[in-house]
């Protein structure tokens, strides 16, 4: 059953999504981002710290500054993807803004271009969203066309872990201290409007684990403070529950009681009980339940959050071979359009 | 637990390194998620109850990781952590890396005080020491170098254990500082300080032309009030150049000697692993000392000899005996998981041991539940040293 508050996703243009490190948001952008295109649209997949997670996800050759096509869906429905650079995407954006042909080149020389993208605070992450800004803004056909309507009909933004995702969208009060006026200040100003926008949602991924539990619910809180909109809590790699209540009671008794059972079912398993397999067997039961135990807490954590839940499984065969695919079917499934 | 064991692979030896007077510092680097900081707290823990003086640098713990430290204040200074078992003659000090505070002190020891003062009052000083991307790698390696001097002048460390920011890229720790110091040296800072040493410099006029259009350029597009505060904050630093580049000279310097000890964290996932290999074949270029790999949280099974497939087979047989819904069945399902992702990671990690055939590593088998308490760190150090 599709939840009623993914109905604001339906609704959204850029999707932002972030997580502790290691919970999979590459994974689950490029998920998003294929669901999304499987629904008909034209979908732009991003990353912006250029590790090539989208090609490796992908199988493709890496990704750079010129938009591809990794996926045309029989629905009409196409995926693309882009690796924003923020040394291109000034360059790009003196020519586009500034006509700076000869200047470019000279900042270049003397190293201003890599002052502005790697050391000036702030004015990187104005370039990458700035990237972001374009690609979202241009018009059917391209810059410059007449055309009526948008080319992209959503972005879905792989954006850096929590940590640093706050500072990365709130562009404008990295600024703030340095620059108080002037274009980049301006520019600055409708990247923020657009970030702000009830169109662009922030995804927070995490895994019923503690630590990616907190830091997602410190990240939520501080995501809302800086005027953002926050989308789904997307729960990835959740495990098949292999055992029922029933079972976890069972194995809280007594090991005698347990031996006694297992040996006789194993029997009828077709398997010859040892002690060693019947001991094992019992140990990974009861760690199962520790950490049944500890994931319903961080659910109950996670729903107490008050944002709509997508859960989406562990694949046991990691992301290759197709995995993509299947958890871009289990968002649609849970009503993600 | 352990993966190696089945194979020739070189083991890293954790209670050697640990234990050898020879190592003074040790590094645990690795790509964001793996368990750094949760790797370096339990190294520092064992190394303090076998007798070391250890002090453990964090960058950013995890809170009931940090509260299990007595970390509960972000003060930039080490401080005893309670607890820890101290009848071996060893010791163990905690701290968390406040890297605007660092930032503010290592100005303070290179400026005059009416220097400092304008420097730290210039508000492109406090955008940078506050939020530039690699602030918190250089002042890891500033701090890094700091309680290094400390330990050696007053003998009350004999061992640090640093953990890394949790960068885009491991190598950051390793190039961002170089960035910091080479922009300070760099052309670019040269050419916004020319108004104010303008005319007498020649090679300023071979460049003039491409200088003069770069600087109306940068002022265009940044605004003439940031450029100026930038002028100022590096009129400033000029007075200070040699200091910051001869201290990450000497850090860096530090960390290729042979009393330092790199650790390089992943988990077994194809991703961090490949982290790793960046990490690893780096640190060879460099010539920075390796001690090893830790693989970490490793799906440990308890019931090892049973294959996923057999524990497939047995399902089978209890689902047509009519005892799907039996223990036994919801066990066998279990382990069957459970095997087949130890087989995927297995397969991860042997791949990379076979690409690294002289990294020693050893591995963590996954816990049930999260550690934050000095016992679950005893419990890692413990299956560290296998």
């Amino acid at each position: 059953m599709p939840s009623p508050v993914l109905a604001d996703l339906a609704a959204a243009r850029l999707h932002v999504v972030t997580g502790k490190g290691g919970v999979g948001k590459t994974t689950v952008a490029a998920s998003l981002a294929l669901a999304l295109a499987s629904t008909g649209k034209r979908v732009l997949v991003i990353e912006v710290e250029g590790r090539q997670g989208l090609s490796q996800t992908f199988d493709v050759a890496p990704l750079g500054v010129e938009e591809v096509r990794l996926v045309a869906h029989h629905s009409g429905g196409e995926l693309w993807g882009l690796s924003i650079d923020a040394k291109a995407a000034l360059l790009e954006y003196l020519q586009l803004f500034y006509k700076l042909g000869r200047a470019g080149s000279a900042l270049e020389k003397v190293g201003a271009i890599d002052f502005a993208t790697t050391i000036a605070p702030g004015v990187r992450d104005v370039l990458l969203t700035g990237k972001i800004y374009e690609a979202a803004g241009r018009p059917r056909g391209g810059r410059g066309s007449k055309q009526r309507g948008l080319h992209y009909d959503a972005l879905v933004v792989d954006a850096p872990p929590t940590g640093r995702a706050v500072r990365f969208l709130n562009v404008n009060a990295g600024l703030a201290d340095v620059a108080k006026v002037g274009p980049i200040r301006s520019q600055a100003d409708s990247i923020t409007a657009m970030l702000r926008d009830t169109r662009t949602l922030v995804h927070m991924v995490t895994l019923l684990e503690e630590m990616p539990v907190q830091e997602s619910l410190d990240g939520l809180r501080d995501l809302a403070a800086a005027g953002l909109h926050l989308g789904a809590i997307v729960v990835n790699q959740i495990r098949e529950p292999h055992l029922s209540p029933a079972h976890l009671t069972a194995l809280a008794g007594s090991d005698d009681d347990l031996d006694e059972t297992l040996r006789t079912e194993l029997t009828s398993a077709g398997l010859r009980p040892t002690g060693p397999m019947v001991k094992g067997l019992v140990s990974e039961g009861r760690d199962h339940a520790l950490r049944l135990d500890l994931q319903d807490d961080m659910a109950a954590e996670i729903a107490a959050a008050g944002r709509p839940v997508i859960e989406l499984p562990a694949l046991t065969d990691g992301v290759e071979d197709g995995g993509i695919a299947v958890l871009a079917d289990e968002l649609l499934d849970q009503g993600v359009r | 637990m352990t993966a190696r064991k089945d194979t020739e692979h070189p083991r890293l030896e954790v209670d050697a390194l640990l234990a050898d007077p020879g190592v003074g510092i040790i590094v645990c680097c690795g790509s964001g998620g793996v368990g750094k900081t949760t790797t370096a707290a339990a190294l520092g823990i064992r190394a303090a109850e076998a007798g070391r003086k250890v002090v453990v640098l964090t960058i950013d713990p995890a809170r009931r990781l940090a509260q299990a430290l007595g970390l509960t204040e972000l003060d930039n200074t080490p401080r005893p952590v309670a607890g820890v078992d101290l009848a071996a003659g060893g010791s163990l000090d905690a701290m968390m890396l406040d890297m605007k505070r660092t930032f503010d002190e290592v100005v303070e020891t290179h400026a005059t005080p009416d220097k400092a003062e304008q420097i730290l009052a210039n508000p492109f000083y406090q955008a940078v020491s506050s939020s530039f991307a690699g602030t918190q790698e250089y002042m890891a390696m500033e701090k890094l170098g700091q309680l290094r001097s400390q330990a050696v002048a007053d003998g009350r460390w004999d061992l640090i254990v640093v953990d890394t920011p949790p960068s885009r890229s491991a190598l950051d720790f390793l190039d961002a500082p170089k960035r910091l110091g080479s922009f300070l040296d760099g052309r670019f800072v040269r050419l916004l300080m020319a108004p104010a040493k303008a005319g007498g410099r020649a090679y300023l006029k071979v460049f003039s032309v491409g200088v003069d259009l770069a600087q109306r350029t940068v002022s265009r597009v940044l605004g003439g009030q940031l450029l100026m505060d930038v002028q100022t904050f590096v009129a400033a630093l000029d007075t200070m150049f040699g200091g910051f580049r001869e201290r990450a000279d000497v850090t860096y310097a530090l960390l290729k000697e042979d009393t330092t000890a790199f650790v390089v964290v992943a988990s077994p996932d194809r991703d961090a692993l490949r982290e790793a290999a960046f990490f690893v074949d780096r640190l060879g270029a460099e010539r920075m000392p390796l001690a090893g790999v830790v693989v970490n949280r490793l799906q440990a099974l308890g019931a090892s000899a049973l294959s996923a497939s057999r524990a497939e087979d047995g399902v089978e047989q209890l689902i047509e005996a009519g005892e799907g819904e039996s223990l036994t069945a919801g066990l066998l399902g279990l382990h069957a998981d459970l095997a087949s992702t130890a087989a995927r990671q297995h397969g991860v990690v042997s791949r990379f041991a076979a690409n690294h055939p002289d990294v020693p590593m050893t591995s963590v088998a996954a816990a049930a539940t999260d550690v934050h308490d000095l016992d679950g760190l005893r419990e890692v150090g413990r299956l560290l040293s296998g």
